[in-house]
């Protein structure tokens, strides 16, 4: 759905981004990972043009980007910004009604999408008239989400969407975002560089360094295939728990439940074991699904 | 008495011209802020795009800040003339800094975070200015168009200099004439003014603008200036015009006495006698009220008219002392007076002519003046005590106060500090009585009908009589202020008509009669 072909942009002398190329599929969550500095962001503003590429090209659905004006391009691809961007002088509702506004939209229209998106936002619909400072961090992200998805974009680009937040907000708001329907659907481009985040959100990683991509695959790829030396030290501290959480049940033990991964088991195993009586005698126990990981992993 | 007036019987009495001043004031003020407002607030937002031209353009702006209002004011006359188009063009150009910067301010000081929200959310650069930037820099905007309106209505006081009208008719006329109502008549409304426009403008900053709708705030803008446009002087360009000092305009023996007396119909403005010459040498003027020894009837081809009926007093010039002084330094009276008799009228009027269009330091011109009467003497560098000596704001009096410290140093013991440039009479004045001078030059007029207010009988029993007149104002200031008018210099500065000499030749006027002739045959 998005290609991305030799991109370069430079700022001055120094180099952002260096003839980089991939693409996104549709529906699927493509993440640009990487420390600060590595030219993520910058790749990722050039899709709705808030960057203009020095040479190379972005195609969105077989089209080059240029080929629209971009106030056009951007109103059809949600954005969304770590500090939310919200409009201090616009109350939620106003702010959620922005996009809609530019795209001409019947007042009634944007009200019910508006209540529908407060429904599965979890957001509470009395904070509607209320002035973006005085919502927690974690209402400020979601009116950010509601106001990016407000038109349906089937293209959003997120820009370290929790990174304002604390890491508790961050890790439930991560999930509840993770199985949201809206979200499931659309093809998404997300910046972070929370590596836990990246491996947790993404169906694919692009892990890149000074401009250039290291390395574009699935976790599993660049867990247990990195195509450098780079990729595997990046990951290296926090390898164990990535690979508890990347690596799904059903692979290591062929015929139990489909999509969870062995992190979840052994959570749910964990807190069992704190009270022994209660567990079923023949099943799994940490101990076996331990054993049953080492084997996957030595194959 | 009508002197001991209250100062509500004065706001009633002229309650049309206070009107009228403050209707001008306001239309002086709000004129200048709009045109302001129209060229710094595209201004600020141009250098907040171009950062690079930030630095050279508040310079400029901060650089015409600077400039003396009065000096601001004369610059523009050549082009301008007088009345409200150089005052309007001066209070604008003082109000584009605040506005500009404020501006520019504000909408630097936008989110960054909040415009790249609004430009990745596919607003046009248009719609990111005036539903993001704008209203988010308002508040900050209204600021600097707030301290502009609080500095606009304290110099448009000065307009008055000009011939544009407003308070300053009031506050000036009020200090050259000793007459505190009138001061207050136009200080007091011109601060309510002040104060008043600042909160409703401080209620406007408190609105929450979702947007700007650019043609909402631009009508009723544009509604108060053209009305305002009504408010102003608006008689200027008659047949003949009359350029009169706020001093004059309330003087018996100046306008009012030539109203009365010669029953003179002639369209007048206030202006200050800083700009009046050259105005009357442009032809931006007619007639103008000058002073008789002024150097600049020389330089600008003037003459004068003939006082036929004469309303206007002798006016000899003598220093006027406190008794206290001489009783410390008995020797001064004496040094003081070697100057008496030496300054006949063509005399002060050539060496006011050095000064004022030969651009001589009023030192240089005493020092000249004083060896060649052999009055001067090397300074004897005493220690005995000091003498102050103050000095209106003109050529003449900086001139006689130099002679006197030369006559001072070079005589006695003691040592001199000169306080010059002090306003109007009633500002010398009261730095005499209030011991912050000890003595400077007054003129017998000025002492008799603006300092002691004689009444009509007094005045009328001593009108042209020269002596009569100094013994007066000898014994009276003796007995109330304690203060001896010593030896007149021998020169009368007195106040006199004057108009261009080619002008008053072709029309055949020579004296106030013919003028006054003129303009009722005309």
């Amino acid at each position: 759905m998005i290609k991305a072909a030799h991109l370069v942009k430079k700022f001055g002398s120094s180099t952002a981004v260096n003839s980089i190329s991939f693409d996104v599929k549709e529906g699927e969550n493509l993440i640009l990972l990487g420390t600060s500095g590595c030219g993520k962001t910058t790749t990722l503003r050039m899709v709705n043009r808030l960057t203009e590429p020095d040479s190379g090209t972005i195609f969105l659905n077989g089209t080059d980007i240029r080929s629209q004006q971009p106030e056009t391009l951007r109103r059809g691809i949600g954005y969304v910004l770590q500090n939310h961007g919200l409009f201090p002088h616009y109350t939620v509702a106003e702010n959620i009604a922005i996009v809609p506004r530019l795209l001409k939209w019947e007042s009634s229209k944007t009200g019910k999408r508006a209540d529908e998106l407060f429904e599965k936002l979890n957001l509470d619909p009395a904070i509607k008239d209320k002035y973006p400072a005085a919502l927690s961090g974690g209402q400020q992200q979601r009116v950010g989400l509601a106001r990016s998805l407000m038109v349906n974009p089937p293209v959003l680009l997120m820009d370290e969407p929790f990174g304002a937040l604390d890491n508790l907000t961050r890790i439930s708001i991560r999930k509840e975002f993770r199985v949201l329907d809206e979200l499931v659907k659309k093809t998404i481009i997300m910046v972070t560089h929370d590596v836990q985040e990246a491996f947790e959100m993404g169906d694919r990683i692009c892990l890149m360094d000074k401009g250039e991509i290291m390395q574009i695959g699935t976790p599993e790829d660049l867990l247990f295939r990195p195509a450098n030396n780079f990729v595997a030290n990046f990951l290296d501290e926090q390898r164990l728990q990535l690979e508890l959480k990347s690596v799904l049940l059903e692979e290591i033990l062929p015929g139990s439940a489909k999509n969870i991964s062995v992190w979840d088991q052994m959570e749910s195993l964990l807190q069992v074991n704190a009270y022994p009586d209660d567990a079923p005698g023949d099943a799994l126990t940490i101990e076996s699904l331990m054993a049953a990981f080492s084997k996957y992993k030595k194959r | 008495m009508d002197q001991t007036q209250t100062f509500w019987q004065f706001v009633n009495q002229q309650s049309d011209k206070l009107w009228n001043q403050t209707w001008a004031h306001i239309g002086l003020t709000m004129i200048s802020l709009i045109l302001a407002i129209i060229i710094a607030v595209p201004v600020g937002i141009l250098i907040a795009r171009k950062q690079k031209l930030s630095g050279i353009v508040l310079g400029i702006a901060g650089v015409l800040q600077t400039i003396p209002s009065i000096a601001l004011l004369g610059v523009m006359i050549p082009f301008l003339g007088i009345g409200p188009k150089p005052a309007i063009l001066a209070l604008f150009l003082y109000a584009l800094l605040p506005v500009i910067r404020n501006t520019y301010t504000g909408i630097m000081e936008v989110n960054p975070a909040v415009v790249d929200a609004a430009k990745g959310m596919g607003m046009s650069k248009w719609q990111i200015l005036t539903k993001v930037e704008l209203p988010l820099a308002f508040p900050v905007l209204m600021a600097g168009i707030r301290t502009a309106t609080v500095i606009n209505v304290g110099v448009a006081t000065l307009a008055a200099y000009i011939a544009a009208g407003g308070l300053g008719e009031f506050i000036f006329g009020g200090i050259a004439l000793n007459n505190s109502n009138m001061i207050l008549a136009g200080a007091i409304p011109a601060a309510l003014l002040a104060i008043i426009l600042d909160f409703l403008l401080s209620l406007v900053q408190k609105i929450n603008l979702k947007s700007i709708r650019v043609s909402w705030l631009i009508l009723p803008f544009v509604f108060i200036s053209m009305s305002s446009f009504y408010l102003l002087p608006t008689q200027i360009g008659g047949r003949m015009l009359g350029g009169f000092t706020p001093e004059f305009m309330g003087r018996e023996d100046g306008y009012l006495g030539l109203k009365s007396v010669y029953r003179l119909g002639i369209e007048t403005v206030v202006i200050s006698d800083a700009v009046m010459y050259k105005a009357a040498f442009e032809h931006k003027l007619d007639v103008i009220s000058g002073y008789s020894t002024d150097g600049r009837l020389k330089a600008y081809d003037l003459i004068t008219l003939k006082d036929d009926k004469g309303i206007f007093p002798p006016y000899y010039a003598a220093p006027v002392i406190r008794n206290e002084v001489l009783t410390k330094y008995p020797e001064l009276e004496a040094v003081l007076n070697q100057l008496s008799g030496s300054i006949n009228d063509s005399i002060m009027t050539a060496l006011n002519y050095k000064v004022d269009q030969l651009k001589q330091s009023p030192e240089q011109v005493a020092m000249d003046f004083m060896v060649s009467k052999h009055l001067y003497k090397p300074s004897k560098n005493g220690t005995k005590g000091t003498v102050r000596i103050g000095s209106k704001i003109f050529g003449e009096q900086y001139i006689l106060a130099q002679m006197y410290k030369i006559l001072i140093l070079g005589n006695t013991d003691l040592t001199v500090l000169t306080k010059t440039g002090l306003g109007g009479t009633k500002i010398c004045f009261d730095a005499l009585t209030n011991n912050q001078i000890d003595f400077y030059p007054e003129y017998t007029g000025t002492g008799f009908l603006v300092l002691l207010k004689p009444d009509k009988k007094t005045i009328k029993q001593l009108e042209g009589n020269t002596d009569g007149v100094y013994q007066y104002v000898s014994q009276a200031f003796n007995k109330q202020f304690n203060i001896k008018w010593l030896k007149p210099i021998g020169f009368n500065n007195s106040y006199a008509l004057m108009m261009r000499k080619e002008q008053a030749q072709s029309l055949h006027i020579e004296s106030i009669t013919d003028l006054t002739n003129h303009l009722k045959h005309k």
